[in-house]
């Protein structure tokens, strides 16, 4: 089957190469069989590489570990769940997913894109060929996963522990979805300059892709911090990491995207950013693989460690400057449509917004960068931690927050002063009403003060939004209230699906300022022995030590301690924290132990339990106890994010003349306007 | 078949054997755990196999929990190449040896009278500057701090003054078809922010 997957891999990049040539002479040319022939050829990618990806699975469920990869990732003791996940589990395999999933989405979008925008098939077909033979030509020459072994191992290495974990299963294949669907707009947008076709048509067509990448970006990050919280056991979810300031880049320019294309669609503008943006977003999802995948933040000098890095340098450069000088080439066909009249207005405080959106996401690239730029220019490694991107981005995020409330409160084109003072008089009197009752009530962490503030300000606006529009349908088509609710949203998707996203927003800023409470302390007990620790909500949690029991479990041998937990002398229940020796088929250890926490979740605040290890190898254990206020919140924002996401994505959602409205000038071509 | 299966299992009496010698041996291996001792304390019980537990800890101290310690550590990073600080990483990965010695030592210089800055500067001059989560602010480090809001605000002020000129182009070209529209019914000022209102009110 290894052979059958090498061959696939190899028949894959030869017709992605054809499929890439096809395509742009297809579409240069005016050559309907080219054109015609390069879409069969995503096809036909797509197909070798499933087949590649059949033929890699096949080797790690029938345990072949002669091959390098199946060895290295897998065991016989490995539950089968996270078998089937250890295909992206590494490099190798992540490459191939990436790959075939890319051919998956092109041929998707070449089959369900409507058939007013074939002409920018051929390109399309051209620009997803070319990106995923790059992905197989890495495979095939620096990373292949059908790699054999000289030897075959009685049994593989296993699993990491920590990726032995739902949230794993389901956050590396939602983040990828995220970073592969960007490769739809951007072959789009790449179609639309290479055709000239730059009205508001490839927007048209892409508007289902963008919001798709950005909801799988957006559960991929909050399934992430849910996995960094309850397995990696340092109590928190978001460390500024690398790899997760790589995801957040290309969310942060896609969130900026959809803001400024509404711009575009209702009044012509903005189309020279809009078209950045999105080649700006793919670059960054590729910038992201290539930073997770060099080593190159840890040290400049641990780029050389990866041949993968060189690969992923050269293609980013290679396509960064072809997309650009493309851009460049046809920027007298970008001209705005119409101009700003007023500075309050809708359109102005969208450009602001996508000012922060960019400028957060460079702040964040910045500071990842950082330590490189300060080995190249000072010759001393530095190291840029949470303490760094807090300080730089905390007030920026703030300040995106506040716009969050405004921009939905100023009317497009202008606004005027009584229109103001009517839209903002509510929601500024609930911001600023949460600030004093909470600075009253005695809370003195600035930062939080004003994530709370600001929240309610934004919240305020959105049940606003939600109640004019249902007075408005009430009044004027007689609806009960209830029924004009889900009329409003059922009908204008879009916007009322925008607002809910806003609440999950809110709802997530609250979340993280509830962190800046969090209290933790370390104690040792015997069994029978108790330790309390005081919430910020005044109450005090007693944890008695129960006992340690040893087991073994399926792939791994268990500790596990047992504490009872009381709240101000109120029995709650038990909680269990373990660690877990993993062993493979043969009982030999395979990593070190790990820890398992104990978690009890409630609306106000977690209790997390973290077992430390044990004293003179008796059940006098070590514990950490943290108290992390508000954190249910984070997945419950993440929730109603990807809820409000899925309402706007929604299929219809209103009456064909608003569609036409939105689409305007659609149909009108560059050559026409002009 | 049925015969081969009978001849190659274990009679009744093998059987037996091998569960007593099992059990024996659990006895064995069970022999020196000690009972649990609770509520009161006293020597707590041995595991059975105390390596499956991790590395052996030694008992949290009152200084372990001390906030100038922990506020001091939060500073450096571990050198075990985690990536977190030394109190993060001395209480999240307990397999680590590096933050733990990193702590003694911050204990120690603690104890030998040294001030939260001093301590600091004693690991920078023994590990670097990269020993710290972030880089101090001098020099060109200042550009790492400042650069993304001073970035923003420049785009921002420059953004600022393209939509003042597209306003003012806007309210130049509006003002020509509105002389030559002078001629016709005008609307007045109430009028029109009715007119607004209304819009506002269609477009939701």
């Amino acid at each position: 089957m290894t052979v059958l997957g090498t061959l696939a891999l190899w028949l894959a990049f030869l017709v992605g190469v054809w499929g890439a040539l096809a395509g742009f002479l297809g579409g240069l040319k005016n050559r309907p069989d080219l054109a015609a022939s390069a879409r069969h050829a995503v096809f036909a990618m797509c197909g070798a590489l499933l087949v590649a990806v059949a033929a890699l699975e096949w080797a790690l469920f029938h345990h072949d570990f002669n091959v390098e990869y199946v060895a290295a990732y897998t065991s016989r003791n490995l539950p089968v769940f996270y078998t089937w996940s250890a295909l992206y589990a590494g490099q190798k395999g992540s490459l191939l997913f990436w790959a075939a999933v890319l051919t998956i989405f092109g041929s998707l979008a070449l089959v369900l894109t409507p058939r007013r925008h074939r002409v920018f098939f051929p390109y399309v077909a051209a620009v997803v060929s070319l990106v995923a033979s790059f992905f197989v030509s890495v495979m095939l020459f620096a990373a292949n996963p059908f790699a054999r072994l000289p030897y075959t191992p009685l049994d593989g290495s296993g699993l990491n522990p920590q990726l032995q974990n739902p949230g794993m299963v389901f956050h590396p294949p939602m983040l990828y979805l995220g970073y592969i669907s960007i490769t739809i707009p951007y072959a789009f947008a790449m179609a639309a300059l290479l055709s000239k076709r730059l009205d508001a048509d490839w927007l048209v067509a892409i508007r289902k892709w963008t919001l798709l990448s950005w909801l799988f970006l957006s559960i991929g990050i909050c399934l992430g911090m849910w996995w960094a919280y309850v397995e990696l056991g340092w109590g928190g979810y978001w460390a500024w990491d690398p790899v997760e300031n790589a995801s957040l880049l290309p969310w942060l320019t896609m969130t900026a995207f959809l803001h400024s294309v509404m711009i575009q669609e209702k009044r012509g503008m903005l189309k020279k950013w809009n078209l950045a943006l999105i080649i700006g977003s793919w670059l960054l999802s590729i910038f992201g693989t290539f930073i997770t995948r060099s080593g190159v933040i840890s040290s400049v000098h641990s780029f050389t460690q990866s041949n993968v890095g060189y690969f992923f340098l050269f293609f980013l450069v290679a396509a960064a400057t072809a997309s650009f000088a493309l851009y460049a080439a046809r920027l007298p066909l970008l001209g705005a449509e119409a101009t700003l009249e007023s500075m309050v207005s809708r359109e102005a405080s969208f450009l602001f917004n996508n000012l922060l959106l960019v400028g957060i996401a460079f702040s964040v690239l910045w500071g990842t960068l950082f330590p490189i730029l300060s080995e190249l220019v000072q010759g001393t490694k530095v190291t840029v931690g949470p303490p760094f991107f807090n300080q730089v981005n905390i007030p920026l995020g703030l300040a995106l927050l506040a716009l969050t409330g405004v921009g939905p409160l100023i009317a497009w084109r202008r606004a005027s002063l009584p229109n103001l003072r009517r839209q903002f008089a509510v929601p500024a009197a609930a911001g600023g009403f949460t600030f004093l009752v909470l600075a009253v009530a005695g809370m003195r962490d600035f930062y939080a003060l004003m994530a709370i503030g600001l929240g309610a300000f934004v919240l305020a606006t959105v049940v606003q939004e939600f109640a004019r529009g249902t007075r408005a349908r009430h009044r004027q088509y007689g609806e009960p209230y209830a029924l004009a609710l889900g009329r409003l949203l059922a009908r204008n998707r879009r916007r009322y699906g925008g607002y809910i996203v806003h609440t999950g927003i809110v709802i997530l800023f609250i979340a993280f300022a509830g962190m800046a409470f969090k209290t933790e302390t370390e104690v040792t007990l015997r069994p029978g022995e108790s330790a309390s620790i005081r919430s910020p909500y005044g109450w005090t949690y007693t944890l008695t030590h129960l006992g340690i029991s040893q087991y073994d479990a399926l792939n791994r041998q268990v500790t596990a301690a047992t504490l009872e937990v009381r709240r101000n002398g109120r029995r709650l229940g038990i909680l269990t924290t373990e660690k877990r020796q993993h062993v493979d088929a043969l009982g030999r250890p395979t990593f070190q132990p790990s820890t398992e926490v104990g978690i009890r979740s409630d609306l106000r605040e977690d209790l997390y339990v973290v077992l430390g290890g044990v004293v003179n190898g008796t059940e006098q254990a070590v514990f950490r106890f943290t108290i992390n206020p508000l954190v249910w919140w984070v997945w419950y924002g993440g929730m109603v994010l990807a809820l409000g996401g899925l309402i706007v994505m929604w299929p219809g959602g209103g009456p064909p003349a608003v569609k036409r409205t939105q689409a305007g000038y659609a149909v009108r071509l560059v050559g026409d306007a002009r | 078949m049925r015969g081969r299966r009978s001849d190659a299992g274990p009679t009744r009496r093998e059987a037996l054997v091998v569960a007593a010698a099992w059990l024996v041996g659990l006895g064995a291996r069970r022999a020196p755990q000690q009972p649990d001792t609770l509520a009161g304390g006293g020597p707590a019980g041995r595991l059975w196999d105390p390596a499956r537990a991790g590395q052996p800890l030694a008992p949290v101290t009152a200084r372990d929990n001390d906030a100038a310690i922990q506020a001091i550590e939060k500073q450096i990073r571990c050198t075990c190449g985690c990536n977190l600080d030394v109190y993060t990483c001395r209480t999240t990965d307990f397999t680590c040896t590096t933050s733990p010695a990193m702590h003694r030592r911050v204990l120690a210089l603690a104890a030998a009278g040294k001030s939260g800055p001093e301590i600091v500067e004693a690991f920078v001059r023994e590990n670097g500057v990269a020993v710290l989560m972030a880089p101090p602010k001098r020099g060109f480090n200042l550009a790492g701090y400042f650069v993304p809001s001073l970035a923003i605000l420049v785009a921002g002020a420059v953004l600022a003054l393209v939509l003042r000129r597209w306003t003012r182009a806007s309210a130049a070209a509006a003002a020509a078809p509105a002389a030559d529209a002078a001629a016709g019914p005008a609307a007045t000022p109430e009028e029109l922010e009715r007119l607004r209102r209304e819009l506002d009110r269609l477009s939701v």
